[in-house]
């Protein structure tokens, strides 16, 4: 198996045995969705109206939730400056990070999502954009998110600190993915903000390598 | 530059150009709010509203400058490992910030008359208060390590990140349908803005831009002498 695919098995692995944090951040998810039909009242239309918004916003917010576990156990223990000294370029253990912090949070959130469309009386012909801009969507999330989470590695109050970091970065994803759902609901068809979800991505996946490997060679020095 | 990275030169450098900055703000910003106050007519479809422009717009242009300053000047203590570039991005933060929200706050007051409301969530004010956020992350991000010198390099890199944002800022009006008017001062077909207005406006971005090197160089001065006092102290503990 290719030093690459080790990482991420690796990751996946210690995250399937802590079952606890994957399903923690899933639960959450649903809980953020749960409370705004209780705080802004259950009246279907209305609920209708904000459903992706709210899913998003929630989506958002468990992928940040879930970052600081990232990098923080291999800093505490050590086996960061074994990846810092590792062969392999630390710009593709970023990527490989980043790729199993999706797999377990990113598509437990997608596979989530419809089951809170039907709590958000979400029409049926959103699910499927929903689907597929929270696809788009989320692997960005991971990626800029893993350098907020790099950046904050050893600072004091890191979890607010990531928070701060990383939220105004998302907002492109937030809204793009929004409206990518409220196009296809009004008809006008949702491909120009998909393909733009999945410029989003392709260029997060270039770019934040360098920023996050740069901030993860900091961080072991 | 790398001269320049010489802090005792660095220092002797800005010293001598505190002075000449602080004259130009002084005398640019009293002869631009003359000309926009009294001299400048009035807009016939704005009236005096549009006296607003003289301070929101060179201030939202100081925004973007200053970020692209600071964004630089982290680049190049990440590359060549000056710490003067360290130095002058940190006292870039804070003066950047406060123009964003000035931008932000002066454009709230003139959108209120203007287009009937406070705020609207297009996508010029949305990328400026992304950048307020940014401004605030960096200063947070650069003060949450006991180590400072880490903490400037983790800072340095989230201001490079965040630079994306600034071509988005600078483009926005023409990439979406927004409520905030096109640019009209720098455009290839020259300024789409009579002279007198334009003549106070342009006072008015120099007078900001000699401000903020005014108070940048106060900042970089005030950090190298805490520096000192520090190595100070701590020779006095170890004697």
């Amino acid at each position: 198996m290719s030093p690459l695919f080790a990482l991420i098995a690796r990751d996946i692995r210690l995250a399937v045995r802590q079952g606890a944090d994957s399903m923690m951040v899933i639960v959450f998810f649903v809980l953020v969705v749960v409370l705004f039909p209780l705080g802004i009242g259950p009246e279907p239309a209305i609920l209708a109206r904000v459903a992706a918004g709210v899913i998003w916003v929630a989506a958002l917010l468990a992928a940040m939730l879930s970052m600081d576990r990232l990098y923080q156990s291999d800093h505490e223990d050590g086996s960061l400056e074994l990846l810092v000294l590792s062969p392999l370029p630390l710009e593709l253990q970023f990527l490989a990070k980043a790729a199993a912090h999706w797999l377990t949070t990113g598509l437990p959130l997608i596979i989530a999502a419809p089951l809170l469309g039907v709590f958000l009386n979400m029409r049926a012909e959103g699910f499927g954009v929903l689907l597929a801009a929270l696809a788009l969507g989320t692997p960005s999330l991971s990626l800029i998110g893993g350098v907020g989470a790099a950046l904050s590695l050893g600072a004091r109050r890191s979890g607010v600190l990531l928070s701060l970091l990383v939220l105004p970065l998302f907002i492109p994803v937030l809204i793009f993915g929004v409206s990518a759902v409220d196009a296809s609901l009004t008809g006008l068809g949702a491909k120009a903000q998909l393909l733009i979800l999945g410029g989003l991505l392709l260029g997060a996946a270039a770019l934040t390598p360098w920023a996050g490997a740069a901030a993860l060679r900091q961080a072991a020095e | 530059m790398h001269r320049f990275a010489n802090p005792t030169r660095f220092l002797k450098l800005i010293s001598a150009l505190q002075p000449w900055a602080m004259g130009v703000s002084v005398l640019c910003l009293a002869a631009g709010l003359y000309f926009a106050l009294i001299v400048s007519p009035a807009d016939y479809q704005q009236s005096e509203t549009v006296r607003i422009m003289y301070v929101h717009v060179p201030a939202s242009w100081m925004a973007m400058f200053c970020y692209s300053a600071m964004a630089g000047a982290s680049a190049v203590g990440l590359i060549w490992r000056h710490l003067t570039a360290f130095v002058v991005a940190r006292a870039t933060a804070p003066i950047g910030a406060a123009f964003t929200f000035l931008a932000l706050a002066t454009g709230s007051l003139w959108g209120k008359p203007m287009w009937g409301t406070w705020w609207v969530w297009d996508a010029r004010l949305t990328s400026v208060l992304i950048l307020l956020f940014l401004y605030l992350g960096y200063m947070a991000l650069e003060g949450a390590f006991d180590d400072r010198s880490r903490g400037a390099r983790a800072a340095a890199i989230l201001a490079i990140v965040g630079a994306v944002n600034v071509p988005i800022i600078k483009f926005s009006v023409d990439w979406w349908n927004t409520l905030h008017q096109p640019a009209s001062v720098v455009k290839i077909d020259g300024p789409a803005i009579h002279s007198s207005m334009l003549t106070p406006l342009l006072l008015m971005a120099m007078g900001y831009t000699a401000f903020y090197f005014w108070v940048m160089f106060v900042r970089v001065r005030a950090e190298f002498n805490d520096a000192r006092i520090q190595a100070l102290r701590l020779r006095q503990t170890e004697a």
